[in-house]
Formats: structure tokens, C-alpha cells, sequence
């Protein structure tokens, strides 16, 4: 018996089959990967998410808590409400996590990281908080629900108070409303539009069947990584972990290198990575004969070197097999996938492969 | 509850088998299995005319969440294998025992029809 959420005895009664997520118990589909899958990229789908980790980062240093904490600069964060998405790095320059930050105020900051990281992470970020005056607290008061695809956005709000759909109206990408206990982010980890919201947890059954009612249909586990990956979205423990340098995972585009005086907690390490030089690169790849890419196959780039998969899966909307893999920096356009003791020829690409319903490649 | 046509024979690895009235037999995977493997999305099947062995290692199921192999349950020689697979492999999910079967086999050693299971032995087998 695991963890279970808010949500559990709504996923039961929708007979989700139950899988052991990092402790938790979580749905893994409700009848068909595949078909909420699709409903994610053509209509509204839900994704029970309370298993990751909410952090309250509160007091006067917050904010230079954070801006030495993370690699990305909170600094960025003028707007309330205004999010940001970080690697938190070790001295090493590897990565502990990848996180979303809310800024509130500048003494009043909301940090989400990843389930299966919330104890290493909530010891770092303590850790990391004795030089500052700032209080770091877990928040376990809420159940958190992602609602994706190109209607969620409409069939959410009609669930939503006369005050929370004010709250969202015109809310923008990375923004997040809080109204009437609900705090509403225009996030998500499938490459639709969509939200991702905090319920109080006593009424995280009543707000799932009013959704359910609106048209809103669960998804599962399965679809999430499916739909994260033709997104192209880093998994944690897949694209990076802490032996992973941002700058082999993608993750390039998220450390601000200045104001230069800006010190933070990695920088020297990432300054002497860049000075020897970048071995690897994270790249996308779209299959060309049969098969599927799944992590850890061998990558063959022909008179360059060899490099791994990360992920792979079939797309279910591309119907073609993709993958994400670490390669070195210098390959090229094509490279063989060792499939099963078979070379199969794969199509280098940036590993964007569909968003908003669209297929990039 | 799975599905266990009492026609039909079993092997442990999840495969069935039907023997047909002109002495060739057809292979699928079973109720249980595709339930086990969740959404199949490829089918890699073997080569017409290629001789297989008792438990070689001939076809691959791929689904939404990894790959399985798919054991020969007799030695013999494949005679077809369902193209249809190939574009709709979900047809596996829908369909187990009928649209979704994976190839036909001549045998060469008709007395290994007699150590496959019976669909009892192998409900049990499942419920344990």
C-alpha cells in the first residue's frame, strides 16, 4: 500500500489501474494510454499531479535565497503570480532537480518540484537556507490537478467561481492566479495549452467530477510521459540527474549567466565545463526503419563517437517512433539506434516533436 | 477476468494456439497478455518460409510500455503472418483470439502439440 492522493478514490471509481509511482499509488491509464493520449492533443484531459512537492520559501532573503539556490534568476519575477522554470544544481553543476518558482512577492515565493526528489530536495533547499534569514516549508494542504489540451482552458473555466474565472481571464503563459483558495497556473508538462492546479485537498472529489461533468476526461500516468516526450519535455532521472550537467540536458536556455556578480550555487563549476568545452548535446530523434526507441539503447554517430537514449517511445501522434539521446556534440544528421541487436537509422532532430496538436518534424 | 477460450491450447509465456482441420496451426497472445502489456503499438513478426524452433525467440510485441518477445510454441515452419498487424496493431488490444493472431505455422513435430496446456491448466497458471 503506497501514498495515495485527494484524488485516489476518484481515480478507483474511474477504474484507473493502480501502479507504484515513487511510493505513491497513481493512476497508470483508465482503459487506454493511447486514448487519452489523443484526447490530451485534441480535446481536455486531467492529470492528478498532487504527488509533486510544494515548497513555501518565505522571509526577507527569500529572494537571494533563491537567486543563489537556482540557476535560473528569480530576479526575472517582477509580476506577481509570474513563474520561472530552474534546474537546482549541486556544486558539481549537476542537476538535484528541475522545479517551477512562483513569485508572490519578494519575501513570498511558491516552489513545485518533482515527487520522486522531494526528500533530497526539501534536505538541499534546508540546507542551503541556514545562511539566509528565509523559512522553507513544505505545503501539504493541497491536491493538484493538470488540466491539458486544447480545451481544457474553456471546460476549466466553466467549472470555476464567478471570481476565479475573473482571476484567469487573460491570464497569461507561466502565469498563475490565486482566488478563493485555488491557485490557478497556466503550466503544463504535455506541450497543449492548459493549467495546473492547486485544490484545497478537501475538495479536490468535488472539483475532479465537476470537471468530469464538464467534459474533462482522466489521464493517466502513461499519457503524461508520452505526451511530455513528442513535447519534448526533460523527464528528471531520464534527460538529467545529479552526474548531468545542464548543459548536456537541453537546459542551456534556463541559467542566466548574468548580472555576472550574481553567484549561484553551481556557476563555477558550469564556467569550467564551458572553458574545457562541451562534450555532449541532448537531441531528438524520429526513427526511420521498424521498431521502438526505448532509454538506454546505444547510439552509433558514424566516425564521431556513441552516445545513449534518454527516452523513447512510439508517438502516438506522429506514429513514428521518437527518442531523446545524448550525443556527442559533433554529430551529425543521421545516426543508428541499437535496437534489440539490430542498427536502425535514426533521423537527428531538436527534440521538439509536436505542440499544440502540431507535428514539428 | 481474462478471456480463456477452452478451444485453443497455451504455453506459459502467454501465447496461444489453435490447431487448424489441414494440420497447420495459428498463434496469437492471449487475453491476459495483451492486458499485461497495455496499448500494443508494433508488431514485428517473422519472415514466411523461415524454420523455428520449440521456444526461439521469433516475434516482438511492442506496447505503450516496453517490448515483449513471442516464443515459438511448436518447431516448424512459419506459412504466413498477418500483415494487417502492421498498420494496426492495436488490433492485438481489440481482438486477441481472432483479427489480432500473428502468424500461421506448418509443424515439424506434431508430438510437441501435446505439451502445450489445456485452457484450464493455463487459467490456472495465470490465477496464481
Amino acid at each position: 500500500m503506497g501514498l495515495k492522493t485527494p484524488f485516489y478514490d476518484s481515480h478507483v471509481k474511474a477504474n484507473a489501474k493502480i501502479v507504484d509511482f515513487g511510493g505513491w499509488d497513481m493512476p497508470l491509464h483508465y482503459g487506454s494510454q493511447l486514448e487519452e493520449h489523443h484526447i490530451v492533443r485534441q480535446d481536455a484531459g486531467m492529470f492528478d499531479v498532487s504527488h509533486m512537492t510544494v515548497v513555501e520559501v518565505k522571509g526577507a532573503e527569500a529572494k537571494p535565497y533563491l537567486r543563489y539556490l537556482l540557476a535560473n534568476d528569480v530576479e526575472k519575477l517582477q509580476e506577481s503570480g509570474k513563474a520561472l522554470y530552474s534546474g537546482m544544481l549541486n556544486h558539481e553543476g549537476g542537476v538535484i532537480d528541475d522545479l517551477i518558482v512562483y513569485f508572490i512577492d519578494s519575501s513570498n515565493y511558491r516552489v513545485v518540484v518533482n515527487a520522486s526528489t522531494r526528500e533530497k530536495d526539501l534536505a538541499w533547499m534546508a540546507e542551503q537556507a541556514s545562511n539566509f534569514e528565509v523559512s522553507v516549508t513544505e505545503n501539504t494542504d493541497f491536491a493538484m490537478l493538470a488540466v491539458q489540451g486544447p480545451n481544457a482552458i474553456e471546460k476549466t473555466n466553466s467549472v470555476l467561481s464567478k471570481a476565479q474565472q475573473e482571476a484567469v481571464a487573460g491570464i497569461g503563459v507561466f502565469f498563475a492566479a490565486d482566488s478563493e483558495g485555488y491557485f490557478i497556473a497556466r503550466t503544463g508538462y504535455t506541450g497543449e495549452d492548459g493549467y495546473e492546479i492547486m485544490v484545497p485537498a478537501d475538495q479536490a472529489g468535488e472539483f475532479w467530477n465537476k470537471l468530469v461533468d464538464a467534459g474533462v476526461r482522466p489521464c493517466g500516468l502513461g499519457a503524461r510521459d508520452t505526451l511530455r516526450l513528442e513535447a519534448g519535455m526533460n523527464l528528471y532521472g531520464n534527460e538529467m540527474d545529479e552526474t548531468v550537467s545542464p548543459l548536456e540536458a537541453n537546459m542551456g536556455w534556463t541559467i542566466t549567466w548574468t548580472p555576472e556578480d550574481r553567484d549561484f550555487i553551481g556557476k563555477s563549476a558550469l564556467l569550467s565545463q564551458k572553458e574545457v568545452g562541451i562534450k555532449n548535446k541532448l537531441v531528438g530523434l524520429v526513427l526511420q526503419g521498424k521498431g521502438v526507441i526505448r532509454s538506454h539503447m546505444k547510439v552509433i554517430a558514424e566516425g564521431v563517437g556513441e552516445g545513449e537514449t534518454t527516452s523513447g517511445t512510439m508517438s502516438p501522434t506522429l506514429k513514428q517512433s521518437i527518442g531523446i539521446a545524448r550525443v556527442p556534440k559533433a554529430t551529425g544528421e543521421t545516426v543508428m539506434v541499437e535496437i534489440r541487436k539490430k542498427l536502425v537509422p535514426a533521423k537527428v532532430v531538436k527534440a521538439t516533436f509536436v505542440r499544440m496538436g502540431k507535428a514539428l518534424v | 477476468m481474462s478471456n480463456v477460450p477452452s478451444d485453443l491450447k497455451y504455453i506459459s509465456s502467454h501465447e496461444w494456439v489453435r490447431e487448424e482441420d489441414d494440420g497447420t496451426v495459428t498463434i496469437g497472445i492471449t487475453d491476459h497478455a495483451q492486458e499485461l502489456l497495455g496499448d500494443v503499438v508494433y508488431v514485428e513478426l517473422p519472415d514466411v518460409d523461415s524454420e523455428v524452433a520449440l521456444e526461439d525467440e521469433i516475434a516482438v510485441v511492442e506496447s505503450v510500455k516496453a517490448a515483449s518477445d513471442i516464443y515459438a510454441p511448436l518447431s516448424g515452419t512459419i506459412i504466413a503472418v498477418n500483415e494487417d498487424l502492421e498498420d494496426a496493431p492495436e488490433t492485438v488490444n481489440s481482438s486477441p483470439y481472432d483479427d489480432g493472431w500473428m502468424f500461421k505455422m506448418q509443424p515439424s513435430e506434431p508430438s510437441e502439440l501435446e505439451g502445450l496446456l489445456d485452457a484450464e491448466s493455463y487459467q490456472n497458471e495465470i490465477e496464481d
